[in-house]
Parts: C-alpha cells; structure tokens; sequence
C-alpha cells in the first residue's frame, strides 16, 4: 500500500507573466533587441533630460527682462508679447469682439445637435456673416482694417474660410470629374491637377501678384482677400480628390437605385450618394484640413502676418531681441496641440467606421 | 444612344431629353469659360498696358546682374534671367534630390520600426512620427534655420569629425574628391561590373527555375559592384585625393560646402516627409494580410524568403504609390525655401529676377511650368509602376 503525502503547490513559474516577464518579452528577447532598446534609452537619455530642464526646471516664468539669471528658457517674453502672438495688431480695447465671436460659435457647436434642420442651415449660414461683422466692424461697430489682423486670429480666419469656402466648390469638381459629359469631366480634371501640380506658394504669388491684373483697374482687392482666394481654389482641388475618393467607394447599385426611383440628377446625389460617399470621406477630410491648417503658415510669405510671422515682428522689439527661440517654441506647441488633436479626432471616426475584425 | 431612342419614342419633349440637355449644359459651360477668359485678357492686357509692363520672353535673353549664393554650374551677375532659370532649377533638383534620399532611408527605418516587437522601438518611432508630422514645414525650416544653424559656433571654433568634416554657421564642409585620370579606369570597372552582375543574377533566376539551387545573388553582387571599383583603384595606384577644407583668415577654404540655406532646408523636408513615408510603410505591410505569412511558413519557406517573395511584392503595391507621391509633396515643398533664401527656383527666379523684369505673369507661369512637368513625369512614372506592379488576374 502506496504512502500519499499530499505535495504543496508549486510557485508559479516566474517569468511567464508580470512586469519582469514583459521586460523580458517587450525590451529584451534578443541581443540586437536588447541593443535596440538600450540605444533607446540613450536617445530619451540626451534628449528628454536637458529639454524639460531647458523648457521647466531652468525656464524663466516670472519677474522682468532685467532679473533673468537661468539659463533656460525665458518665458516672460511669450507672457509679454502673448497677445500680439493671439490677436496681432488688432486693437487692444477691441479683443472683446473675437472673443465674443469664438464664443458664439461654442454655443452654436453645443446647440448644433440639438436644433432642427431649419435652425442648423440659420446657424451655418449665420455664423460667418456674425463672425465677420464682429471681426471687421460695421452695423455701428468700429471698423478694423484687415492689415491689423494677425497672429492665432488670422492664422483661424485662413484656415476656416477655407476650409468653409473650399469644401462646395469641391465637392462640384468631384462630381465634375465623375460626371458622363465630357467637356465638364476634361475641365475639372484640368483643373484639379493644375492645382495638385503646382506648390501652394506659386498660387499665393499668383494671387497676390497677377490676380489684380485680372480684374478691371479700380477694382482693389484687400491682400487678405486675395490670399483667401488663392487658398480657397488650392484646398478646392484636394476636398475635390478626397471626395471623389468617397464617391467611388460607393457601391454601383446605390446610383442604379436613385435612379430606378426617378429622381434628378441632383436630388439623387444631394439624398442618396454623397451623404454617404462624405460620411466615408471625414476622416480624409479631416486629414485634408489639417494639411491646411499647416498650410497657412505660408502666407507669411506673401507679407500677412499670420502667428509665425509674429515670431519675427514680436523680436523686432529693441526691447526684447533675440527672442526667436521661445518664439518658435511656442508656437510650435500651438500648432502641435491643434493638428494633433484634429488627426486623433480623424482616427476615432475611422475607427468607428471600421467594424472589420482585426 | 438607347435612352436617346427611347426618349423619342416615348414622346418626351427635345429639352427634356437627358441626351440633349448633356449637350446644352457643356455649352453653357464652354461659353462661360470663354467669357470669363475672354473677360480676365481683356483686363489683363489693358493693366499691362497702362503700368507699361513688358511682354514676351525676351527678359529671358537679359543681364540678370545679381550674385547667387550656390550654383551647380558656372554663374556670375554678368548671366542672363534665363541661366538664373537654370541654376534655380538645378538647385530646386539638388535639394529635391538630397531630401528624397533622406527622407527614404528614414522612413523606411521609421515605418519597419513601428511595427517592432520592441516597445521602446515602436513607441520612439511613434512619437517621432507624431512629433514631426503635426508641425508645419514652414515652421521646421525656419526653426532649423533660424534657431539650430544660427547657433553653431563661428568658423573658428568649429566643430570637426575627424579633422576633416567641419560644421560652423557658415556651413557643412566636408572633403572634395579630386580625380586623376588614372581614374577612368576605376570608372569602366564599376560599369563592367554593373553588367556583370546583370548577367550573372539572370544566370542564377535560370538555374533557380531549372534546378531548385538558390545562388547568393544579393551578398554575391555587392562584393563584386564594390570589390571590382576598390580592386582597380588601389591597383592602379590610388589615383583620386581628398581636398579637405582648411581654415583661412575668417572662414573655410576649399572642399565641398554645403551652405546652412541648404543643410536647414534638406533637414526639414527630410524629416518631415519621412514621417509620411513611415506611415506608407507601416500601412502597406500591415495590408498584407496575416494568413499569408502563415501559409508561407506552413510550406516550409524561410524568414528571409517569406519576406522577400511573399510580404515585399504585396506590401510595395500598396507602399509605391503614396511614397511616390510624397516625393512630389517633397518637391513642391522644396519651394517654401524663399522663405529663409536658398537660391532655389521660387528664391531666385520668382523672387529676385520677378522684382526686377517685373513681368510676374511669363515668370510665374514658367515657374509653375516647371512643377506641372515635374508632377506630371512623376505620375506617367507611377502609373507605369503601378501597372507594372498590379495583381494579373485571370
């Protein structure tokens, strides 16, 4: 007769699971990985230290000019110059107005999807000519020139009208381009590769050099104006690819059954196709406004003084030269926060569209 | 046209035949054109008239009469606007060129090391991806420029690898190779072994089929495209010499200078567009899908054979395109250089040269010109990879 001692449970097995399992599997599985990840220390080692000392522990965040001692960054300047940084040269006793303008258009935001159609096409078609009076004056408000206009509050003016301006004119070449008749297909492919071929700066220069030329004499138009022209019919060519992306991503059938139920060539693209070929097209829609919102930094070339540009103008104080640093730095950060935030946004909608198993 | 006839013969009136309103509508659409153009003409050459502009392409034949700071070719102010054409061209195309070579390499690294097993590797590529990508190019170049270059050392107090390379703010000089005429020979070497390896990588595809051997072909041919260059060179008596830069009075003589206008905007645009790349190629091999890879190794084939002839040809077909047309964004880009003065086309020939001939139609459509046949060379380009590289089925 078998003696049975019963035997204690063994340990888990260590490695398999836990923090030193995954530093083995994650960090450490091969000697190139292991190299691999030790050089990656390094990098974060001479990169990470010295810029959060630079940025935070040595910056410079309150006193004057005069009292600077440490040798990081000296973020003073900004909190000095910060609103020439938001609102360029717009006149300071004038702020409220683009503030109140922003403000609207969070209330509009936040009723947007609570309202009914009627009152959502008032809202679209109302904010721009609010924001505008706001901005520029009139209706008994005191006008300001559009030469004041400058830093983040131009830098947004650019980009919304065009993104807002381009975004009809091309969804139209879309459809031009997917259009059977052959005249308006061949313009609009002229078009939109005319547009895709050439920097965004030679079309700036035509707008602001020969676009006057165009126009009969006497008939000025502001430089800004014609700024937003040339970025309006740039950022149209691509809304326009983006869109037709979304037109042909829609099956043949859905065409076939608009017009199996009669309607006319615009009611079956108004109701049926493009609903869903831009409800497809949003994320590289987003995609496309970020580029934009990139973009626009180069109508500083041009002369408009947009928040780069205030870089360079906020250092042309004798009082605070040799700025350029923290300048860029910042608005660095200003453009990072806003692009990246846009294309996380642009990927949870892709994510929600895709249902695929993965 | 079917619907024509039956339109017809259902007794639907002429202008409400969808046929003939398509007709109607280009029409419209081509009259409206012609007026407009018709209208912008007018306009344009009574403006051009009354502020005296000139006309024509003669400027092109014109003394430009102002120095450029970097030339590929032999230029002084005694040149013409249309040599000023030329070097710019030259020089949009060196920058294009050294960008696209950088960005590649760094997003083909970038892009693979998303997809490492290694959490360190994947998250620095992401946050570098992150970083880079989110942050206008404008401000890139005008940071490197203004901020990073500005901020070197003077001559002097150069920084130098190895006593030959020196960085300063006036620039990158790195050592000039001067060739003797022993070095033709070198030359005709590298060519025949390009033909030599072409030959030989055909024999091996031929015994692979025939027999089922596999040849080293890749370490094979690089040993012979070095091994044969190098072999002649020391053979017949080193007959190339480096000029290294050397300190003279205030700056650096000698060698090859890249100017910090060059080194800030090839950076920018490098690291910029490699973020894109990255993304291309961490997409495209991700497209392939896992169940490949699977059935590869279940037929027994090795890492390395998987790769190449099972991931790769899937993966380039969807990689190809968009790296392609981010070289064409590269290219385009290369033109934000007016904005710190590399004497590029945009700089030179629509900056400069545009204030003084002062006709801004002729030069920003030339300049323009140049770009349209630059993207459109590169999509013929692409189509032709593109049907090259596309799945034949049945």
């Amino acid at each position: 007769m078998a003696i049975y001692e019963k035997l204690e449970a063994r340990p888990a097995p260590l490695g398999t699971r836990g923090i030193i399992h995954w530093i083995k599997e994650n960090l450490f599985p091969s000697i190139l990985s292991s190299v691999l990840t030790i050089i990656s220390f390094y990098i974060l080692y001479i990169i990470v230290p010295p810029l959060l000392d630079w940025m935070i522990f040595d910056a410079t965040w309150s006193g004057t000019k005069e009292e600077i001692t440490k040798e990081g960054a000296r973020w003073i300047f900004i909190f000095e110059k910060f609103n020439q940084f938001i609102y360029g040269f717009y006149p300071e006793e004038l702020y409220w107005r683009p503030n109140l303008a922003l403000f609207i258009f969070a209330v509009y935001v936040i009723a947007f999807k609570r309202v009914n159609v009627k009152l959502k096409a008032f809202i679209i078609i109302s904010f721009p000519i609010i924001a505008f009076i706001l901005v520029s004056g009139g209706f008994g408000l005191e006008h300001v020139e559009t030469e004041k206009w400058g830093g983040l509050l131009l830098t947004i003016i650019v980009a919304s009208v065009g993104i807002v301006a381009s975004f009809p004119i091309g969804i139209l070449f879309a459809l031009g381009r997917q259009s059977n008749m052959p005249i308006i297909r061949t313009l609009s492919i002229i078009y939109i590769e005319f547009i895709r071929g050439v920097p965004l700066i030679t079309l700036l220069f035509m707008a602001s050099v020969i676009l006057p030329l165009f126009f009969p004499e006497g008939m000025d138009f502001d430089k800004l104006l014609r700024a937003l022209i040339g970025i309006t019919l740039f950022q149209a060519a691509y809304i326009a690819e983006v869109v037709r992306g979304g037109l042909q991503a829609i099956p043949k059938g859905q065409y076939e059954a608009a017009d199996a139920l009669g309607l006319t060539y615009w009611k079956s693209m108004g109701l049926i196709i493009l609903p869903q070929a831009l409800k497809i097209s949003i994320p590289n829609l987003v995609g496309s406004f970020i580029s934009l919102f990139k973009d626009t930094t180069l109508i500083l070339i041009i002369g408009l003084f947009d928040i780069l540009a205030m870089v360079t103008l906020t250092n042309n104080d004798t009082n605070w030269l040799g700025f350029e640093t923290e300048g860029y730095v910042f608005v660095t950060m200003i453009y990072w926060i806003i692009c990246f935030s846009m294309s996380r946004y642009a990927k949870s909608i892709e994510d929600k569209f895709n249902t695929d198993h993965k | 046209m079917n619907k024509h006839k039956r339109a017809k013969q259902s007794g639907v009136a002429f202008y409400n035949n969808p046929d003939n309103r398509a007709i109607i509508y280009q029409i419209l659409a081509l009259v409206l054109i012609f007026f407009l153009a018709y209208f912008i003409l007018n306009n344009m050459f009574t403006n051009i008239e009354k502020r005296g502009i000139n006309t024509g392409f003669d400027f092109l034949g014109s003394e430009a009469g102002f120095g450029i700071l970097q030339s590929l070719i032999q230029y002084d102010e005694s040149n013409t606007h249309g040599k000023v054409f030329i070097v710019g061209l030259l020089n949009t195309i060196l920058v294009s060129v050294i960008g696209i070579i950088f960005a590649t390499i760094i997003g083909l690294l970038v892009g693979i090391g998303r997809l490492s097993k290694n959490f360190m590797v994947a998250k620095l590529s992401l946050i570098y991806v992150e970083t880079f990508r989110n942050i206008p190019i404008l401000l890139q170049i005008l940071f490197w420029y203004n901020v990073v270059l500005a901020s070197l050392p003077s001559p002097r107090q150069s920084i130098s690898f190895f006593d030959s390379i020196f960085f300063n703010n006036r620039g990158l000089y790195i050592p000039k190779p001067i060739l003797e005429s022993g070095f033709t020979a070198v030359i005709i070497a590298f060519i025949i072994a390009i033909f030599s390896v072409i030959y030989l990588s055909k024999w091996a595809k031929n015994r692979h089929d025939k027999t089922g051997q596999e040849f080293p072909i890749f370490f094979v041919s690089l040993a012979i495209l070095i091994g044969a260059p190098l072999l002649v060179f020391f053979i017949s008596g080193n007959p190339a010499s480096l000029e290294i830069a050397a300190l003279k009075g205030f700056n650096f003589k000698g060698g090859w200078t890249l100017i910090p206008e060059l080194l800030a905007l090839a950076f920018a645009l490098s690291i910029y567009t490699a973020t894109y790349i990255a993304e291309a190629v961490r997409s495209g091999i991700e497209a392939v899908p896992k169940g490949q890879k699977e059935a590869a190794s279940a037929l027994g084939l090795k890492d390395h054979v998987i790769l190449k002839k099972v991931v790769l040809p899937q993966a380039l077909r969807v990689i190809i395109p968009p790296v392609i047309n981010q070289y064409l964004n590269l290219i385009k880009n290369s033109s934000l250089a007016t904005a710190i003065g590399y004497p590029e086309l945009v700089t030179i020939f629509s900056g400069t040269s545009l204030n003084q001939v002062g006709q801004a139609i002729e030069i920003i459509l030339m300049t323009m010109a140049v770009y349209l046949t630059l993207s459109i060379l590169i999509s013929i380009l692409m189509n032709y990879i593109n049907s090259r590289m596309q799945i034949k089925e049945r």
